[in-house]
């Protein structure tokens, strides 16, 4: 029980059952169908669910005995874990997350650009700032008016639209 | 056969347009920049593309994607060789001898013996879609449903618990994809599943969101977590003229490599891991003596030509069953699948008949891309190599903001945002814990198809569930199947207990 990595290796075996159980009751929860059917809604739903059950139960078995990602090229080179990297990367996503409802995509993107190039080692602040002003401007042109994706003008694509005299979408 | 040549005839004259011509260019252009940059692939790139669906017809949209498919192969090469870092798993081996020729100053041979090898298989491959792929029509016509479903759990298998370092943690991923793709109303009787009781997953889980998940957020995580200043060393690429002597001894392992590679691809087994292995294996066997020592020490230009060949040959083969059969063996085909789908055209035997000036242009203007890669490749090679040269903040950085747009412009829900990020998330730990990603993507395309046929198939037995095993043809593909689940676990048994 003790052995080096057995522990991870149970929590990703325990994660899996967890959602075989999280599936198997959102199936028990589906309601019968009123249409006549061979086959209902519920019985693929059921032998997915009790599988990746059955798939957790392995995974938890297999790291009883041992675990195996110990004994992987990548987990056994690997260097520590980088708190400072991933905190700040999912500091970018959050930032995102956040910002993309009131000020928009630009604006939200180069948020998170700036915390993601921070998280990989940059310092220049200032210069990931601009590159990223331009290029999330850039892109936003690009997915709305080539690939004709609709996400709405926030704050800082308004400006450049106005300055462009075209109407604010 | 004459199918096979007024079908191509038909194709090149469509293909050969202005138009389709820049979609193919563009594609291979594309293709080629995201198989250099490391940490994304084709897969990614098309479904950050698959908005153009509403906006341009289908073949322009298959040229371009189908471009990219080919391009990202080529351009994979270049990272192997001159970084040492693999992006794909078809690559690892080219990086294998690659990587050393490069230590020995011989980069550019290198590259050129892969950018040709990858000419002479992708050509030998689509060469193999346009005669094989009629045949297999033929034969597919005759399939009903119970065989389709039989076929599509044959997959699961194969992809699933055949191909990678573990059949449990394979077929996880594979029922992580299934429970995925239940979410939403259930089409036939229009009951919700896996909702959560979330309104906003009524529609589903999107399929870009997912792969955005898997291949961006959660490689991106990942190398967060594992993050060290040590900058990756660029090779440089030098002269790229092959000495006759390189030519003599690249044109076997080219010509074996793909005639290796192409089955594989069209098997429902798919993945290139295996052919290019055995094409490494196999030009080491049949390497002249006096060049064997090169292998492993400074770098053997068979190692290069034959496996680069295969991994080729074994992407082009993957189109026939995704073509043929619409059965996707790779994430890549999940995703060009799913953009079929958003098309209303669903892939399979009557492809061929309903959409065939579509195929066969598509299948001409694989040709077309062919060319254009190998002149994109050998001579623009030294810009290729300067794009490794972005630096790994600002490049990681980009990456996530096409992540963004491309889920955000699903339907500008914040809902998606989480979700990506929570499914990013579970990607890093699969990352870590090497589960493969591919079977989720392939098992949420796949896994509601297979619903469907299981449902039509138990719709005409009347629910007589022996349906499966009384038809001659769908008990030989379970068992097929089942011997592909066990096999090799029992002959490991078998083998160990000697």
């Amino acid at each position: 029980m003790t052995r080096p990595g057995t522990g991870p290796d149970l929590a990703v075996g325990a994660f899996v059952l967890l959602l075989g159980a999280l599936a198997l009751w959102q199936t028990s929860v589906i309601p019968a169908s009123p249409i006549y059917a061979q086959v209902g809604p519920k019985a693929v739903p059921y032998v997915v669910s009790a599988g990746l059950f059955a798939l957790g139960a392995g995974l938890v078995a297999s790291a009883l005995r041992g675990g195996w990602s110990h004994t992987l090229d990548g987990v056994r080179e690997a260097p520590p874990t980088n708190w400072r990297s991933l905190g700040l990367l999912l500091a970018g996503l959050a930032a995102n997350l956040v910002l993309i409802g009131p000020l928009g995509f630009s604006i939200a993107a180069s948020a998170q650009f700036v915390l993601v190039a921070a998280a990989f080692g940059s310092r220049r602040l200032l210069r990931d700032l601009v590159l990223a002003l331009v290029l999330t401007l850039l892109v936003w042109f690009l997915f709305v008016e080539l690939l004709g994706v609709n996400i709405g003008a926030g704050v800082l694509e308004g400006l450049v639209l106005r300055a462009l005299g075209q109407e604010v979408i | 056969m004459m199918d096979s040549i007024a079908g191509l005839q038909l194709g090149f004259a469509n293909a050969l347009t202005l138009g389709n011509l820049g979609w193919a260019l563009l594609g291979c252009f594309l293709g080629t920049a995201i198989g250099v940059l490391p940490g994304i692939g084709p897969a990614l790139t098309i479904a950050l593309l698959l908005p153009i669906t509403f906006k341009v017809e289908a073949t322009g949209a298959f040229i371009l994607f189908c471009g990219v498919f080919y391009g990202a192969m080529y351009g994979g090469s270049t990272t192997s060789i001159l970084l040492n870092t693999p992006g794909e798993s078809g690559s690892i081996i080219t990086a294998l001898e690659g990587a050393k020729m490069a230590r020995n100053g011989r980069a550019g041979p290198a590259l050129a013996t892969a950018a040709i090898g990858s000419f002479v298989a992708g050509t030998i491959g689509t060469l193999g879609i346009s005669f094989l792929g009629p045949v297999v029509v033929n034969l597919a016509l005759k399939l009903g449903p119970a065989e389709y479903f039989s076929l599509m759990l044959l997959c699961f298998v194969t992809v699933s618990a055949v191909l990678g370092g573990s059949a449990l943690r394979g077929l996880t991923s594979l029922f992580f994809g299934l429970l995925l793709g239940l979410v939403g109303i259930d089409l036939q009787t229009g009951q919700p599943r896996m909702t959560l009781g979330v309104p906003e997953l009524l529609d589903g889980v999107n399929v870009v969101l997912v792969a955005v998940a898997l291949f961006a957020v959660g490689e991106t995580l990942y190398m967060a977590w594992r993050h060290t200043n040590a900058a990756p060393q660029v090779r440089q690429v030098g002269s790229i003229m092959m000495s006759r002597q390189d030519w003599r001894r690249s044109i076997g392992p080219w010509f074996r490599g793909s005639l290796l590679g192409f089955p594989f691809g069209v098997m429902p087994a798919g993945g290139t891991e295996m052919p290019t292995m055995l094409s490494y294996y196999a030009e080491r066997k049949l390497v002249k003596p006096e060049h064997a020592k090169e292998f492993g020490t400074t770098g053997a230009i068979e190692g290069v030509a034959g496996p680069e060949a295969a991994n080729n040959a074994a992407a082009a083969g993957i189109l026939v069953p995704m073509l043929t059969l619409g059965l996707p063996t790779s994430a890549t085909a999940a995703i060009m699948l799913s953009a079929f789908q958003s098309y209303g055209i669903n892939p399979g035997p009557l492809l061929f008949e309903q959409q065939g000036a579509l195929v066969w242009t598509l299948i001409a203007s694989l040709y077309i891309a062919n060319i254009m890669l190998v002149v994109l490749n050998l001579p623009l090679v030294g810009l290729w190599a300067r794009i490794l040269k972005i630096p790994q903040p600002q490049l990681y950085a980009g990456i996530l903001v096409f992540a963004t747009i491309g889920t955000y412009g699903i339907s500008n829900s914040v809902t998606d945002l989480v979700l990506l990020y929570v499914i990013g998330i579970i990607g890093m730990f699969m990352r870590r814990f090497d589960f493969p990603t591919a079977p989720v993507v392939i098992g949420m395309i796949l896994g509601p198809m297979a619903e469907q046929a299981m449902r039509q198939a138990l719709t005409i037995s009347e629910g007589d569930w022996t349906t499966f095993l009384t038809r001659p043809v769908s008990l030989a593909i379970l068992l097929l199947a089942l011997v592909a689940l066990v096999g090799p676990r029992l002959y490991g048994r078998f083998a160990g207990a000697r």
